[in-house]
C-alpha cells in the first residue's frame, strides 16, 4: 500500500472540511467508549487481565524464536504447511505461488490488515487472479477501491447514502429502482452476492488474531462469519500471520481473548472465535484440503531489543483509536498507511520508515487515553515520544522547531537571564492586551490565533513580583 | 480551615512553573496562600525555570536532562515540591526517573524528587489532608480534568471536593469532562486545525452545561479553551481552581479578559 | 532462508543465541502445563447458577434457549421451535449417533437430510459439544459427526446440547478436548478446527449499527437437555 503519511497534514485539512466523514466520526465516537465501560464493568477481574494480558506477551516476545519454531513443528504434524517470509515481497511470492499452483481464479478473504500491509490483493489482481473481500465493510472499500480507515470497522466513515449508491453501482445484475428500507437491506444484498463468491472460491485467505505454539493453530475472531466461510468453502486456506501473533498456549490465547472483544467492541466475546489447525481429517465432511500459514515478518524482528518492543504485545483491538480524540477529528484515512491511530502512530514508523511517517508519532496530545485503555497497557506516548527521539538525533525534526527550540533551551539553562528574558516578553505582551486581556492575532502566532485568541498574560512574571513582595516583606 | 498537618510544618518548595511565570502569576500566589493556610512552610527556589516538557516532547533528551539536573539542585533539599499544574507535575513525578536510567546515582537522586512531588491539589487533599477551604465564589462552574493530571497522577474527586466547599459555588460536569481540550504543549502550534477542532468539541460540551465558569488545575488547558470560547464570543469566565479555592478571584480578571 | 533470518534477527534482539536447553526445556514443561491464569469469579459459582449463567448469556446475545428434561424430547422442541418461528420443517442434520439415535418417528412432519450444510439450507441442526457459561458460548469442534458448515450456511441454526456439557470457563472446555480426543493426523488433541460461537452471525459495518445475519446464520437456538442431576 502506497503511503501518504508523509501528507498527514493535508490529509487532516481535508478531512476536517469532509462532511460525510465528519457526520460519521460524530455518529460513532461516543459508541465505542461507552460499550468498553460497560463490558470492563460487567468483569470484576479486567484491570487484573491486561496485567496478565501483558506479561503473557511479553514472555512470548523474550522466546519468540523458541515458540515460532515450537508452532511451525506443531502446524506441520497437523498436515499444514508454513511459509516463512522476511518481507512483503516474499509473503506476496508465497501467497501467488499457492494461488499458481491450484490454478486459482477467484479467492475469496476474510478481514486481515496484514493483507493490506502486503499489498495482496493489488498482487493476485496484477497476476490475474481476483480477489473477493467478504468482511462487509471491506466489501465496500473494494467497490470503492478505498483503503480500511480502522482496523476493525473499516467502513464506519462511510454513511448509508453512500453504500446505496456503491450497491447500486456495483449490483448491476438486480433492479436499478430496488428501495432499501432499512440497512438490512442493504446488508441482505451482500450476503446474497457474497454467497455465491463463497462457493466459487478457490483459495481463501484469512488473517489471524493469533498463533499457538502448544498446538500449530492460528485462530480468527469475527462477528460476521465471513472468516469462517472463507476457510472453511475452499478447497485450499491460507493464513496470513505476522509473527508477533504468537502465544504459548490455549490458556494463554484465553486470557487474551477475555481481554479483546471487551476492548474492541465491548462485546463479551465475539460471535465466532475459530481455533484452525492444519487439514480436514479422514472422514470430514468439510474444510479445506490444504492449509497453509504465509509467517511475515515484514520488519517487526527488527523491533525486537528496541525500545519499540513493548508495541509487539498490540492484539489489534483498536481501543486505542477508538478512544483517540485526535482520530476522531481526522479520521483514520488522514494517518495514510494501513494502522491509523495510536497504535498506527507507533508501529508505522517502524514498518515504513520515520522519515516517511514522521508526523504520525507527532499529532498527539499525549492526552494519555489510550495506554490507560490498551489491553496489553503498551506505553503508547511513551513510544510515541521515543519516535520523536529518533526525529531529532537524525534531524528530521523541522528546522524551525529546533531552532525555536534551541533558542528557549539556552535561556532555561540560564535561570538568570531567563528571568530577564521573560520578565521583558511578560511585560510587553501585558502591556499590549491589557484592555481587552487577549489577542486576536499576533505576529509569528499564527498556529494559535488562527482559531482562538491568545489570552494576554497579567504583565508582570511571578519571580518578578515574589522578589517585590518579598523586599516589601509580604511573603 | 480544617487540616490534620504534622506538628513541625512541612517545608514545601514551589515548582512555579513557566507559564504561570510568564502569563498568570496569581496562581502561584494562590498556591502559596493555599499552601500556608493548609500549615506549610513555603520557598520559592529562584534558580527554577521549566519542567523540560518543551525539550521532552520535542524528543530533545539532551535538553531535557540538562534542566532536569538543574531541577534536582534546586529542589532536593526540601521535604516537597508542589507544582500547580497536573502536566509539569506528572513530569517530574513520572518522566524525570527516566532520563537518567543509565545512571544510577542522578537516578536515585530522581527518584527521590520524585516521590515527593505532587500537584497542588492533590497535595492539599492527599498529603495535607485539607478538607476546606476558606472561599466564596458565586456561581456554577464545570471543571475540565486534564489529561496529565487525571491519567498520571489520579486526580479526579481531589479538586471537586474542595470546589464543593465554595461558598455559593455550585458544579455541574460535562458530558466528557475527562477528554483531551487539545492543547497537548507544541501540539497546538504544530497542528493547529486538530487542535482547533478538539477544542472546538470541548467548548461545545463547556456550553452544554450551562455553567457560568470553566475551572482547570493546567494553564496550557485554560489558555487553549479560554482562547477558542473567546472567539466564539462566549462569556463563560476561565480560571485556574487554586485561584477560586484561596479566595483570589477579585486580584485579577478571568484569563483571556481585560481590566478595562 | 526466510527462518533463518527471521529467527536470527530476533535472537540479535534479545541479545542470544538459540534458547539454552535448560531453557528450553522449562518452556517445554510450560507448553505441556499449559498453566491457567485468572479465571473470573462469574463462572465459578454452584453448578444450578452456572447452566443459569449461560442461559442468561446466550439469551443477551441475541440468541434463545429451550429446556427439555430428556434427549427423547429433543424432536418435540425443535419441531416446536420451527413452527413458532414459521420456518420449514426441513433441516440438514450432523451425522452425530447421539442426534440420528433420537426419536425422529414421533414428529413426522420433520424432513432431515443428514450430512453437512448446502448453501440452500434454511435450516440446520448441529450437535453442541460442550458449552462455556462464562460468555453463553458453544464449543463446537470439527468432526466426522460434526460438520463446519452446519454452524455457517443455513438461516437458523439450533444446536442440541446436554446439559451436562455445559462448563464455567474456556479452559474447562479445553481440558474436555485434551482429554477426549485424540487427533488421527497430528496425534495431538486439536481438531481441524474449533468454533466457538456466542450469538448469531452480526455486523455494525453499515452506520456502527448492529444487524443481525450478517453471513451467517441470523438465528441461533439451543435445544438444552437437561441431563445433569446436579443442575437442578
Amino acid at each position: 500500500m502506497l503511503a501518504t503519511s508523509p501528507a498527514f497534514k493535508e490529509n487532516a485539512t481535508q478531512a476536517l472540511a469532509n462532511a460525510g466523514l465528519q457526520k460519521a466520526l460524530t455518529r460513532t465516537r461516543p459508541q465505542h467508549p461507552a460499550k468498553r465501560a460497560a463490558a470492563v464493568a460487567a468483569l470484576p477481574e479486567f484491570e487484573q487481565l491486561r496485567d496478565i494480558g501483558r506479561d503473557i506477551k511479553n514472555h512470548t516476545i523474550a522466546h519468540l524464536d523458541f515458540y515460532l519454531e515450537t508452532w511451525a513443528g506443531n502446524v506441520e504434524r497437523a498436515g499444514g504447511k508454513v511459509h516463512w517470509c522476511s518481507t512483503a515481497d516474499d509473503a506476496r511470492a508465497a501467497v501467488l505461488e499457492i494461488c499458481n499452483r491450484v490454478n486459482a481464479k477467484t479467492v475469496t478473504k476474510g478481514k486481515s490488515m496484514i493483507s493490506e500491509e502486503l499489498g495482496i490483493n493489488e498482487h493476485l489482481e496484477q497476476h490475474g487472479i481476483t480477489p473477493v473481500e467478504t468482511d462487509l465493510g471491506e466489501y465496500i472499500l473494494q467497490l470503492r477501491h478505498e483503503p480500511p480507515s480502522h482496523i476493525i470497522g473499516p467502513a464506519f466513515h462511510l454513511n448509508r447514502e453512500d453504500w446505496e449508491e456503491s450497491f447500486r453501482k456495483a449490483h448491476t445484475d438486480l433492479p436499478a429502482d430496488r428501495v432499501f428500507h432499512e440497512r438490512r437491506d442493504i446488508m441482505s444484498e451482500a450476503r446474497n452476492e457474497l454467497r455465491a463468491k463463497f462457493l466459487a472460491a478457490d483459495v481463501g485467505i484469512t488473517g489471524a488474531n493469533f498463533l499457538i505454539a502448544e498446538t500449530g493453530s492460528s485462530v480468527i475472531v469475527t462477528n460476521e462469519g465471513n472468516g469462517d466461510l472463507t476457510q472453511t468453502l475452499p478447497r485450499v486456506h491460507i493464513v496470513l500471520a505476522s509473527i508477533e501473533k504468537m502465544v504459548p498456549t490455549l490458556e494463554d490465547a484465553t486470557s487474551l481473548l477475555r481481554l479483546l472483544a471487551r476492548s474492541a467492541t465491548g462485546q463479551d466475546f465475539s460471535v465466532y472465535t475459530t481455533f484452525s489447525t492444519g487439514i480436514r481429517r479422514p472422514g470430514d465432511l468439510d474444510g479445506p484440503e490444504e492449509y497453509h500459514v504465509v509467517l511475515v515478518d515484514n520488519g517487526r524482528s527488527a523491533m525486537v531489543g528496541t525500545e519499540f518492543q513493548d508495541m509487539l504485545r498490540c492484539i489489534r483491538c483498536s481501543a486505542c483509536m477508538n478512544h483517540c480524540p485526535v482520530y476522531f477529528s481526522v479520521g483514520g484515512h488522514s494517518y495514510g498507511w494501513v494502522y491509523p491511530g495510536p497504535m498506527g502512530a507507533v508501529l508505522t514508523p517502524s514498518l515504513i520508515g520515520i522519515d516517511k511517517a514522521g508526523h504520525l508519532p507527532n499529532a498527539s496530545t499525549f492526552c494519555g487515553k489510550c495506554e490507560s485503555v490498551c489491553p496489553v497497557k503498551i506505553p503508547l506516548p511513551m513510544l510515541m515520544r521515543h519516535w520523536r527521539e529518533r526525529e531529532f538525533e537524525r534531524h528530521l525534526t523541522p528546522k524551525a522547531v529546533r531552532s525555536n527550540l534551541a533558542l528557549w533551551a539556552w535561556f532555561a539553562r540560564r535561570p538568570g537571564l531567563y528571568r530577564v528574558a521573560t520578565r521583558a516578553a511578560a511585560a510587553m505582551l501585558g502591556w499590549m492586551g491589557r484592555r481587552k486581556g487577549r489577542f486576536h492575532s499576533l505576529p509569528l502566532a499564527g498556529g494559535w490565533t488562527d482559531g482562538r485568541d491568545l489570552p494576554a498574560p497579567e504583565g508582570d512574571t511571578f519571580f518578578a513580583r515574589y522578589a517585590r513582595e518579598q523586599r516589601a516583606g509580604r511573603v | 480551615m480544617s487540616q490534620t498537618a504534622p506538628a513541625s510544618k512541612p517545608r514545601v518548595a514551589l515548582f512555579v512553573t513557566c507559564l504561570v511565570d510568564l502569563h498568570r502569576p496569581t496562581i502561584g500566589f494562590a498556591a502559596i496562600r493555599l499552601l500556608e493556610r493548609a500549615g506549610c512552610q513555603v520557598e520559592v527556589p529562584r534558580a527554577q525555570t521549566c519542567c523540560g516538557q518543551p525539550a521532552y516532547n520535542t524528543g530533545d533528551r539532551a535538553t531535557t536532562r540538562d534542566l532536569a539536573m538543574g531541577i534536582l539542585d534546586a529542589f532536593g533539599g526540601y521535604d516537597y515540591v508542589v507544582v500547580p499544574s497536573g502536566s509539569c507535575g506528572g513530569m517530574l513525578r513520572h518522566h524525570l526517573p527516566h532520563l537518567f536510567d543509565d545512571d544510577p546515582n542522578i537516578k536515585a537522586r530522581a527518584e527521590a524528587l520524585a516521590a515527593k512531588t505532587y500537584e497542588l491539589i492533590g497535595f492539599l487533599t492527599d498529603v495535607m489532608g485539607v478538607t476546606e477551604v476558606q472561599a466564596a465564589y458565586p456561581g456554577t462552574v464545570t471543571y475540565h480534568d486534564s489529561c496529565s493530571g487525571l491519567r498520571e497522577l489520579g486526580l479526579k474527586q481531589q479538586p471537586r471536593r474542595l470546589l464543593a466547599g465554595v461558598a455559593g459555588l455550585k458544579l455541574t460536569e460535562m458530558t466528557d469532562p475527562e477528554v483531551c481540550c487539545g492543547f497537548g504543549g507544541t501540539f497546538c502550534v504544530k497542528y493547529p486545525e486538530i487542535s482547533v477542532r478538539m477544542v472546538s468539541d470541548k467548548t461545545r460540551d463547556i456550553a452544554a452545561t450551562g455553567a457560568d465558569t470553566l475551572l482547570a488545575g493546567d494553564l496550557g488547558c485554560l489558555l487553549n479553551m479560554a482562547g477558542r470560547l473567546k472567539r466564539e464570543g462566549s462569556p463563560v469566565k476561565v480560571r485556574h481552581v487554586a485561584e477560586v479555592l484561596a479566595g483570589m478571584t477579585n486580584d485579577v480578571p478571568p484569563i483571556g479578559e481585560g481590566r478595562g | 532462508m526466510s527462518k533463518d533470518a527471521i529467527l536470527g534477527e530476533i535472537r540479535r534482539g534479545l541479545k542470544r543465541g538459540p534458547l539454552p536447553e535448560d531453557q528450553a526445556m522449562a518452556l517445554r514443561a510450560r507448553l505441556a502445563a499449559h498453566p491457567r491464569h485468572l479465571i473470573p469469579a462469574r463462572s465459578r459459582v454452584p453448578r444450578p447458577e452456572q447452566l443459569a449463567l449461560f442461559v442468561r448469556n446466550v439469551e443477551k446475545e441475541y440468541g434463545t434457549v429451550a429446556h427439555v428434561a430428556g434427549l427423547a424430547d429433543v424432536p418435540a422442541a425443535i419441531a416446536d421451535y420451527l413452527a413458532a418461528q414459521n420456518l420449514p420443517t426441513d433441516f440438514a442434520m450432523a451425522p452425530h449417533p447421539e442426534l440420528q439415535a433420537l426419536p425422529w418417528h414421533l414428529r413426522p412432519m420433520l424432513q432431515m437430510r443428514v450430512g453437512r450444510a448446502q448453501p440452500t439450507d434454511l435450516v440446520s441442526v448441529q450437535h453442541g459439544y460442550a458449552a462455556v457459561a462464562e460468555t453463553g458460548t458453544l464449543v463446537l469442534p470439527a468432526a466426522p459427526e460434526r460438520p463446519t458448515t452446519l454452524n455457517l450456511l443455513s438461516d437458523t441454526a439450533i444446536v442440541v446440547l446436554r446439559a451436562s456439557r455445559v462448563v464455567g470457563a474456556y479452559e474447562e472446555a479445553w481440558d474436555l478436548l485434551r482429554a477426549e480426543r485424540n487427533d488421527p493426523v497430528s496425534n495431538g488433541f486439536m481438531p481441524r478446527n474449533v468454533m466457538l460461537v456466542t450469538g448469531p452471525s452480526r455486523s455494525a459495518d453499515i452506520e456502527s449499527t448492529l444487524e443481525l445475519g450478517a453471513h451467517g446464520p441470523r438465528r441461533l437456538h439451543v435445544v438444552l437437555v437437561d441431563d445433569d442431576p446436579a443442575a437442578s
